[in-house]
């Protein structure tokens, strides 16, 4: 078998990855390489994060047969790795545990992140608050007003939201301010990135804290299905759902690794986030990789109906992953991933996030080719329930919203009688 | 030899500091940099750094990140940037012109491609932000086959192993950054950054050029007297920008009188 060590002590996959930052974030990143290959195999750092991992998250999430749907579709059998069964709903707080224990060994009693649908933001909050840490999230302020909800989430948790209005004022954003903070404040602050993207360790070190996914996944099929999946497939944002399932299967040949772009209302639309299949190689925070950008290198806006797929840039294993062809990367468009939500909804009882939707959309695709006797197994990143705005709109449904609060976003500042009756009346 | 080299060892040789005004070509208009520049000359510059704006600033402050927005949105480019720097050079063949700016432009033009271009274009440094010099050996062997000087940062945070290091492989100068945050970040420590200045000429067989937190012609003062050059970008970027906002056109001469005045100070 050949074996899979990767990254390199300087944290390149082949051509990919890297420490592409300023000098003033080196000795920073120096100092949490030295800290991370301390206490990755320290007995004791292990034993606490596999025990809130249990007892805080609820893990092992369970893989569950979508046997209706499999039915239905007349192909391959369908698994789903239930990782919106997690607290606060989704992958995210694996990596998030993670980093906060270390944070927590490096005396750093502040942490920052950057967030784009909110679910990393509500995931750091999370667990900011469950090990009494400062937390404060920057979000692209165009992204605040799409996902009030978890906005509203993160200060319940005790978190201090700043909008960022530089740029496009979404994810990317985001990052570069979280950057900016972090350079500023390093002495005190530890920065959790939510994906396997940035400056080495990062790719690596949330890879690794995600992979409990995949090894959970390799323990439990075997009892599931009787064997090994054919294929697994993930959706593909910055790629850390991906990373988590695939990492453990890579040096098994036999399995195919599927990553599921947002191919947004088209790959040839130019209104996309699928950096992998359109992407070319460039810098981008703190790392090489594949992004979409224009002839000058400018980084470019992106679009997907799920915030999290929403990114210009991508892991840079995936990259290297796709070079070598040991992963395959496809996209889904908007309305396929759409499609997928209801009919998950409808025929398994389960909502999923518009983000594992994507992934969804294309076992579905795949299985309807496949004989039955074939498994593919789907990593379900996260339960839906922050997408219910989002949907009912894409559905022309007005998704209910409280007198006062639809007045308050028509900027009336005290809504008379009327005004109330009239919107409800609409 | 490379002009940077020729202006550091004129200057030492009067015992004066070098005054390095940071600019983003393209703002506040893409016909703005060219007169900007020969203003900049005009009122005393020793170096001229020329901000290529890129989409993700990370390591600037709200000033620069402004300015490269309205930069881009006017159009610049990294090829536009090498034909401005190719007009200067038509009539002025002394002043040693520094391009400052991110990776990703110079990756998307081909980096042998952008050597032998800004080489052409008349360029003397190329400062990458995020080039590290464990990520620009191959970049830096670049830049010199062409006598191209490749300009590293350097932090309060940068460890004698990290200095040696950048030491083995910058010409021109060195950008000591001199606090903990990003272009035109608060206060600056004069007494910690005499310390570090100090320990850095040990180590580096270059001049050390000082920026990030120097705003006017009393900070420019002060740091001259422990540092070989000061860089100056932020103020006078929000200054060029209030000018022209005023009054399209007079950024240029606001830049000669601005940096004219910080000139004057230095050389106090
Ligand atoms: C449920 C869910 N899945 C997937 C993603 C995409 O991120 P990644 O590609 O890092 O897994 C997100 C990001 O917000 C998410 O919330």
């Amino acid at each position: 078998m050949n074996l899979y060590d990767l990254p390199d002590a300087r944290g390149h996959f082949g051509q990919y990855g890297g420490t592409f930052v300023a000098e003033t974030l080196i000795q920073a990143l120096d100092d949490l390489k030295a800290h991370y290959a301390k206490y990755q195999h320290d007995a004791e750092f292990r034993r606490e994060f596999e025990y809130e991992l249990k007892h805080f998250v609820g893990r092992p999430s369970p893989i569950y047969h979508a046997k209706r749907w499999s039915e239905q579709l007349g192909g391959a059998q369908i698994y789903l790795k239930r990782e919106d069964l997690n607290h606060t709903g989704a992958h995210k707080v694996n990596n998030c545990i993670g980093q906060a224990l270390l944070a927590k060994r490096l005396g750093k009693p502040r942490v920052i992140a950057e967030t784009g649908a909110g679910q990393h933001g509500v995931a750091t909050a999370t667990v900011a608050a469950r090990y009494g840490l400062e937390c404060v999230v920057y979000m692209g302020s165009e992204d605040v007003k799409r996902q009030a909800q978890n906005v509203y989430r993160m200060k319940l948790l005790g978190a201090t939201v700043v909008p960022v209005e530089s740029g496009s004022k979404t994810l990317k954003d985001a990052l570069n301010e979280a950057l900016r903070d972090w350079v500023t404040n390093v002495d005190n602050t530890f920065y959790i990135i939510g994906t396997v993207a940035g400056p080495h360790p990062y790719p690596m070190m949330v890879r690794d804290f995600q992979s409990i996914i995949g090894e959970e996944c390799i323990a439990q099929m075997p009892e599931m299905a009787g064997r090994q999946p054919d294929a697994v497939l993930a959706c593909v944002g910055g790629g850390s759902n991906a990373m988590g399932i695939f990492y453990p299967y890579i040096n098994h040949e036999n399995v195919r690794l599927i990553g599921v772009e947002a191919a947004g209302e088209g790959l040839d639309s130019g209104k996309h986030s699928a950096s992998l299949t359109k992407g070319v190689p460039g810098v981008l925070h703190g790392n090489r990789t594949y992004l979409l950008q224009d002839e000058n290198g400018q980084i470019i806006e992106t679009h997907s109906v799920s915030a999290g797929l929403d990114y210009p840039g991508v892991g840079p294993e995936h990259a290297y992953l796709k070079d070598i062809g040991r992963a395959e990367y496809v996209g889904i468009t908007d309305d396929e991933a759409l499609k997928a939500f209801h009919e998950c909804c409808r025929i398994e009882g389960i909502i999923p996030a518009l983000e594992s939707s994507h992934a969804i959309a294309y076992a579905t695709k795949l299985a309807a080719t496949m004989s039955k006797d074939k498994v593919l197994l789907v990593n379900l990143s996260g339960r839906g329930d922050k997408d219910m705005h989002t949907v009912s709109m894409k559905s022309g449904l007005s998704f209910y919203c409280h007198p006062e609060c639809e007045l308050g976003r028509h900027a009336a500042a005290s809504p008379n009688k009327e005004q109330i009756v009239q919107l409800l009346k609409r | 030899m490379n002009r940077i080299n020729s202006t550091f060892t004129a200057l030492k040789t009067n015992k004066r500091t070098a005054l390095i005004p940071f600019i983003t070509a393209g703002d506040p208009s893409i016909e703005s940099t060219l007169p900007t520049m020969h203003a900049l000359a005009k009122a005393g510059a020793d170096v001229i750094e020329l901000g290529v704006p890129f989409s993700d600033p990370m390591a600037d402050g709200p000033v620069i990140q402004r300015s490269s927005e309205r930069a881009l949105a006017k159009g610049m480019s990294l090829k536009k940037v090498l034909a401005v720097v190719a007009e200067f050079r038509k009539t002025n063949a002394t002043t040693p012109v520094v391009l400052m700016g991110y990776a990703n432009p110079i990756e998307a033009m081909q980096r042998e491609h952008f050597v032998n271009a800004a080489a052409d274009a008349g360029v003397d440094g190329v400062l990458v932000v995020d080039y590290p010099p464990e990520e620009a050996d191959d970049f830096a062997a670049m830049l010199g086959k062409r006598d191209l000087a490749p300009i590293f940062l350097l932090a309060p945070t940068s460890t004698s192993e990290r200095i040696a290091a950048v030491g083995r492989l910058a010409r021109g100068y060195v950008y000591y950054v001199s606090l903990r945050g990003v272009t035109g970040a608060g206060h600056l420590d004069t007494v910690e950054v005499a310390a570090k200045v100090g320990e850095i000429k040990k180590i580096v067989p270059v001049p050390v050029g000082v920026g990030f937190g120097i705003r006017d012609g009393e900070t420019a003062r002060r740091v001259g007297k422990v540092a070989d050059a000061v860089v100056i970008g932020s103020a006078l970027v929000q200054g060029m920008f209030g000018a022209y906002e005023k009054s399209a056109g007079d950024e240029a001469k606001f830049a000669e009188q601005w940096l004219s005045a910080v000139r004057r100070s230095l050389d106090a």
